[in-house]
């Protein structure tokens, strides 16, 4: 089954055409790595399928309940009412965290529950506390996202994604502002959730976490998707120059 | 005049700068989020015009602002209107602290990263509920200084209102000490300042407290 259906996404930023082009497609329980040097798009192509971004043309389907659709030529958004039906269907889990500062670790993991899926509060906080348990975390409830370190900040944005209950999540570099010891933490939760088959878009550059986690990976640069297909194949045996570049600069690190 | 005559003759101007100051306070920090949007707007000329009104209530003395407000509906278009004086001693304050007040807005709400509203907006929070919920509460932590800084401002700019008349602690202060030749009105009137102002900084302390169990 197919969860996410990305096609022909074009991007710009005024004169700067950051996607040239893109197909992403995410079957049900795979965990798809993306891959690539700075600066490629792949940001950006994560800020698109999660509506952060508008896209110039292409079309978005989770589920094959339509975002965007193309039609003559232009990408045409969804009702205001079919976005937000749209839009509980994926999690997000930022770079940097992005947690509510002002909330406790609880909040900011049970507020969402209640307020958007309107689910009563002992049963939010009761689902809240399972999820921070599961990331080892359920002692730092009431605790607020300062008095926590960066790994632990991330844990509770994976949680605070995850008790939304959605059907694809979406991590874009969730190690990059972390130190090395930390990101093992996150990295670990991140491979927990695909042991439970939970369907996974990251961006990474931890190639041997891609390798070893992910079902499918995409390498891109310069706006498209070089090249992508199993993990295994695309990062030890890439078809494409440019793939075996990148590779090969991260080898020599 | 004995001290405790002085006092009684002089406490219905602390009534009426209280009720300046207070009025003034409510409606202008109310009407600087009007303002504060209303700069941000996307109709340009909105946005342009507004500007304009908050470089002006800026840029010019609030006694001078005062003074139009009082004579210029008889000037600019030969009204006299009955019992105006307390309106546009209001009017002057209001909309010039309205002014003040949604600057300090606006760098408020720069300064709160746009990461809080994707995060929220990712969570299928609605736009009012993102910013009721999560964008505001940062805000207000953000600007309590500042505002509080305006707000001691105007308990000592309620003085101003001298320029219309307006019998306040600061008139009678004046008017008592000449027909009386005594300096002790002054004295009066300073202490009730800064026992006025030292209120406000302690509630804002406390406000400041209140909000310090985070840090952004
Ligand atoms: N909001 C934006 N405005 C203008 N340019 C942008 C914006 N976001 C990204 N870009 C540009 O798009 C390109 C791709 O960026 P990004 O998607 O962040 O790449 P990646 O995540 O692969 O490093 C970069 O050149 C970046 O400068
Ligand atoms: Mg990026």
């Amino acid at each position: 089954m197919t969860l996410l259906e990305m096609k022909g996404i074009h991007k710009s930023f005024g004169d700067l055409e950051v996607l040239k082009g893109v197909d992403l497609t995410v079957e049900k329980g795979h965990v798809v790595s993306v891959i690539g040097p700075s600066g490629g798009g792949k940001s950006t192509l994560l800020r698109c399928a999660t509506l952060l971004e508008t896209v110039d043309a292409g079309s978005i389907a989770y589920s094959g309940e339509y975002a965007v659709t193309m039609e003559s030529g232009r990408a045409v958004y969804a009702s205001p009412a079919a976005l937000k039906s749209v839009r509980r269907r994926f999690g997000l889990v930022f770079q940097n965290f992005n947690l509510f500062p002002h909330w406790s670790v609880l909040r900011n993991v049970m507020d969402a529950p209640v307020s958007v899926l309107k689910l009563p509060k002992a049963e939010a906080r009761d689902r809240a506390m399972g999820f921070l348990e599961k990331m080892g975390l359920a002692d730092k409830a009431g605790a607020y996202p300062c008095q926590l370190s960066g790994g632990q900040q991330q844990r509770v944005s994976i949680a605070r994604a995850l008790a939304m209950d959605p059907e694809i999540l979406f991590f874009d570099e969730p190690t990059s502002a972390l130190d090395p010891e930390l990101t093992v933490e996150v990295l670990r939760v991140i491979r927990s959730l695909a042991e439970e088959h939970m369907t996974m878009v990251v961006v990474t550059h931890e190639m041997s976490f891609a390798a070893k986690v992910s079902d499918h990976v995409a390498f891109m640069d310069g706006g498209v998707v070089v090249e992508s297909g199993p993990a295994a194949q695309v990062i030890s045996a890439p078809t494409q120059e440019r793939t075996r570049k990148f590779l090969e600069g991260f080898n020599q690190l | 005049m004995s001290l405790t005559t002085m006092l009684a003759t002089m406490l219905p101007g602390v009534g009426r700068t209280c009720l300046l100051f207070f009025l003034t306070a409510v409606l202008s920090l109310i009407l600087g989020i009007f303002v504060m949007f209303l700069r941000q707007s996307r109709i340009k000329p909105v946005a342009a015009v507004t500007k304009i009104y908050i470089s002006v209530m800026r840029g010019t003395p609030l006694m001078l602002q005062l003074l139009v407000w009082y004579f210029g509906p008889f000037y600019l278009f030969g009204w006299s209107i009955r019992g105006y004086r307390f309106t546009a001693i209001l009017l002057g304050f209001v909309f010039n602290y309205a002014a003040y007040f949604a600057e300090i807005y606006r760098s408020g709400m720069g300064s709160v990263p746009v990461g809080q509203n994707e995060a929220a907006q990712v969570l299928g929070y609605s736009k009012g509920q993102a910013f009721i919920k999560i964008i505001l509460p940062q805000v207000v932590k953000r600007i309590l200084p500042a505002v509080t800084n305006e707000v001691i401002t105007l308990v000592k700019d309620t003085s101003l209102a001298f320029a219309l008349a307006y019998q306040d602690v600061f008139s009678l202060a004046k008017q008592i000490s000449a027909s009386q030749t005594s300096f002790m009105p002054f004295l009066i009137a300073g202490i009730f300042y800064y026992i006025m102002n030292y209120a406000v900084a302690f509630a804002m302390d406390r406000c400041e407290k209140a909000l310090s169990y985070y840090t952004i």
